[in-house]
């Protein structure tokens, strides 16, 4: 029987870990996500969980050692924030070039400077373009959830991809809600043994991993992960709808809320959706047609399930925790991707909101709501929105 | 007739058909390295092949696997340049959860290992991995085109050290990582060279055969980066040896105080204290291991940096424990 407890994303993240049977670990402390280690070292101490738990000198390192590991092909975790998924950069691109299935728990939070320990989503976004599938959990129940969906997709062979999934920086992290934990033989029978079929270092077969491209080879490695996220989007799916099946929690790359009939849709991704859905029954009583849509998976991004939104507003108003220079927010990129050819498509505001930690409250939305009805209405509005910025302080 | 058996197996790890420059000695030390790997994979686990290599970027990264195309014969792994120590880390941890025997052989060159990669070094290192790390030394960042490492000699020209009007070349004295590795207390750290291969291969298979993490630094010759003869690699090898230049040592469990410093050959004459060298007087002049390349060259027109370096080489081997008499050559 599955057991309920009350604990943090973090824990949550590390009981994902130790149901998922990784047999290397190598891990770095960093907040917010320190508790991930902290508690895996005490699963392999307490004989909980039978992995070498390598404590690397940096997470550079921690990343590192996951390639050696997983090239060795064993399934392989490890846990991060931040400036600690930044310092990782160079080898996330390295990990999914060699099509390694490692899978990282970050807990979302802001990149100094000013140094800021607290939640926004600018370190797993700037790692959009590294290969990695992306994951958002919006509670810590997700937080769980997402990670053995994570290593079920990542190890499945259409795909063979590395995978992170986000959870908020303390709003997540340090904050404790029930969660259910599956039952070990059902995660078993989930997830399977992994058996590498590419990645190994065996004396009785030698390979070699991790080779010079060239001009003539190194496109085509490169078009290799973008076929294998477009390959995810169908995988991920199957791997929902088995999750949804065996433990009864349904999950789907973009969640809507109270859309049906909406004028104005808000999007967002993480702990803010669970916000949003508040403030749209907030909103929902006063007799407003909105809905919410919550992004649970940013990579692959779902172009066709964003479409699909689209047709259900007038406006799309996004609410983001990070920045990418002259676009706005990285949402806004790419839902004017999804949208840019299609006819009769609904205006796209962006907010960006939350950076650093900063509440995000009615008050604020309220704002953003302000912003969007000028442009349901046809008035003219700004598209790209800081939203309850301190401009007494500028 | 009577067969003699080789000296070392036949057996290649790194094959022909890799794509290094004539003459490259750090294609010979690997080449060495692994053949001596796999003698002690044989002896202590009877299996020859029971090892894995991961590599740092580097010239000898960069020609051993060009795809579709690879020169190993063990399994190899490449993750970047800074990271051969952590990516060794990994695979160590994998055999053992996967209960493989064997020993992991991590490679890097001087830039990979005294410089960006001494972090990740000193990590594997101290968390005791069974790993060998194998550090080729051919004083300078080749694979990028001969640029200033740590562990680039005083007075060599490099691109980025060019001797000039207010440069004599590279202006610091070498950094000797083997005693940084010391440092850690591990089990293995030795010095080496392609121009002794016997005791090379003895001292990797020694590396190879101990429980917990060694490291072997050992200098190969560059002809492009040294800009010296194509054929002469083990003697100006040999030369760095007999001169003083390249100092040949053991030390075992972190004991700097019973340093195993081997005899230069050459004419030197080595005075012993208790069974330990205290002094060695060389007989070669210096200067005959640095005429050999154009990387010394402009240093012949300013002798007293040739001192100046001699002094450099004193102070490093009394850091051994040894005090050096080196000549200056006759007039």
């Amino acid at each position: 029987m599955p057991i309920r407890k009350v604990m943090k994303a973090n824990e949550a993240a590390a009981w994902a870990a130790k149901l998922a049977k990784p047999k290397v670990i190598a891990a770095f402390p960093i907040t917010p996500s320190t508790l991930v280690p902290e508690k895996i070292s005490e699963f392999v101490a307490d004989g909980e969980l039978d992995a070498e738990f390598i404590k690397v000198e940096s997470e550079h390192s921690a990343i590192s050692a996951c390639v050696g590991a997983s090239a060795a092909g064993v399934r392989t975790f490890t846990a991060t924030a931040s400036q600690g998924l930044a310092l990782m950069h160079e080898i996330l691109f390295i990990a999914a070039g060699m099509r390694l299935p490692i899978v990282i728990a970050v807990g979302n939070r802001a990149l100094s400077a000013p140094i800021n320990i607290w939640n926004d989503w600018q370190d797993t976004i700037s790692e959009r373009d590294t290969g990695w599938l992306q994951f958002y959990a919006e509670n810590n129940q997700e937080a769980l959830d997402l990670i053995l969906i994570a290593f079920k997709v990542a190890e499945d062979e259409r795909v063979l991809l590395p995978a992170m999934v986000g959870f908020d920086a303390f709003i997540l992290t340090h904050t404790v809600e029930p969660v259910e934990i599956p039952d070990q033989e059902l995660v078993d029978e989930f997830l399977g043994e992994y058996v590498p079929k590419h990645a190994y270092l065996d004396p009785a077969k030698p390979i070699t991993q991790g080779a010079l491209g060239f001009p003539a080879h190194y496109m085509e490695a490169r078009y290799g992960v973008w076929e294998a996220n477009e390959a995810a989007k169908k995988v991920i799916d199957e791997a929902f709808a088995e999750f949804e099946k065996k433990f009864g929690r349904k999950y789907q790359k973009i969640e809507e809320y109270r859309t049906e009939d909406a004028d104005i849709i808000f999007v967002t991704m993480g702990s803010l959706a669970g916000t949003l859905k508040e403030y749209v029954d907030h909103l929902r009583e006063k007799g407003l047609k909105v809905g919410a849509a919550k992004i649970t998976v940013y990579r692959p991004f779902p172009v066709e399930e964003v479409r699909e939104l689209a047709k259900k507003a007038k406006v799309l108003a996004l609410l983001e925790k990070n920045v990418t220079f002259s676009v706005g927010g990285a949402l806004f990129q790419d839902f004017s991707r999804a949208l840019v050819n299609v006819e009769d498509k609904p205006k796209i505001v962006d907010f960006i909101l939350g950076l650093g930690g900063r509440d995000v409250t009615f008050k604020d939305l309220d704002e953003a709501l302000e912003i969007s009805k000028k442009a349901l209405a046809g008035e003219e509005f700004e598209e790209v929105n800081w939203i309850g910025l301190r401009k007494e302080i500028l | 007739m009577a067969v003699r058996k080789p000296p070392i197996t036949t057996r290649e790890y790194w094959a022909p058909g890799h794509a290094a420059c004539a003459g490259c000695g750090c294609a010979t030390a690997l080449k060495l390295a692994t053949k001596a790997f796999s003698e002690a994979m044989e002896e202590k686990f009877g299996d020859p092949n029971a090892f894995a290599v991961a590599q740092a970027t580097g010239c000898m990264e960069v020609v051993s696997a060009v795809f579709p195309y690879t020169a190993w014969k063990a399994p190899w792994v490449h993750v970047a340049f800074e990271n051969a120590a952590a990516a060794a880390s990994g695979v160590e941890a994998a055999w053992k959860k996967l209960g493989r025997k064997g020993k992991i052989l991590a490679i890097g060159g001087d830039g990979g290992t005294a410089d960006i990669g001494l972090q990740a070094l000193s990590g594997m290192l101290e968390r005791w991995h069974n790993v060998v790390y194998l550090m080729y030394d051919n004083e300078a960042y080749m694979n990028t085109g001969i640029q200033r490492s740590s562990s680039t000699p005083y007075g060599a020209w490099t691109t980025t050290s060019p001797p000039g009007k207010y440069s004599i070349g590279e202006d610091k004295p070498k950094k000797w990582v083997a005693l940084i590795a010391a440092a850690h207390q591990i089990p293995y750290v030795a010095t080496a060279s392609i121009g002794n291969p016997f005791d090379f291969i003895r001292k990797m298979k020694k590396a190879a055969k101990v429980d917990g993490p060694a490291f072997v630094q050992v200098q190969c010759t560059c002809p492009t980066g040294w800009k010296s003869p194509l054929e002469k690699g083990v003697e100006i090898a040999r030369l760095a040896i007999e001169t003083g230049v390249w100092p040949l040592f053991e030390i075992e469990n972190g004991d700097i105080w019973n340093i195993k410093i081997q005899a230069p050959g050459g004419g030197a004459k080595v005075k012993r204290e208790g069974g330990r060298v205290v002094a060695i007087e060389f007989k070669k002049p210096i200067e005959e291991y640095l005429k050999l390349q154009g990387r010394f060259k402009h240093l012949f027109k300013q002798p007293e940096a040739i001192d100046v370096m001699r002094e450099q080489i004193k102070a490093m081997w009394k850091v051994l424990g040894v005090d050096v008499i080196l000549p200056k050559p006759e007039e």
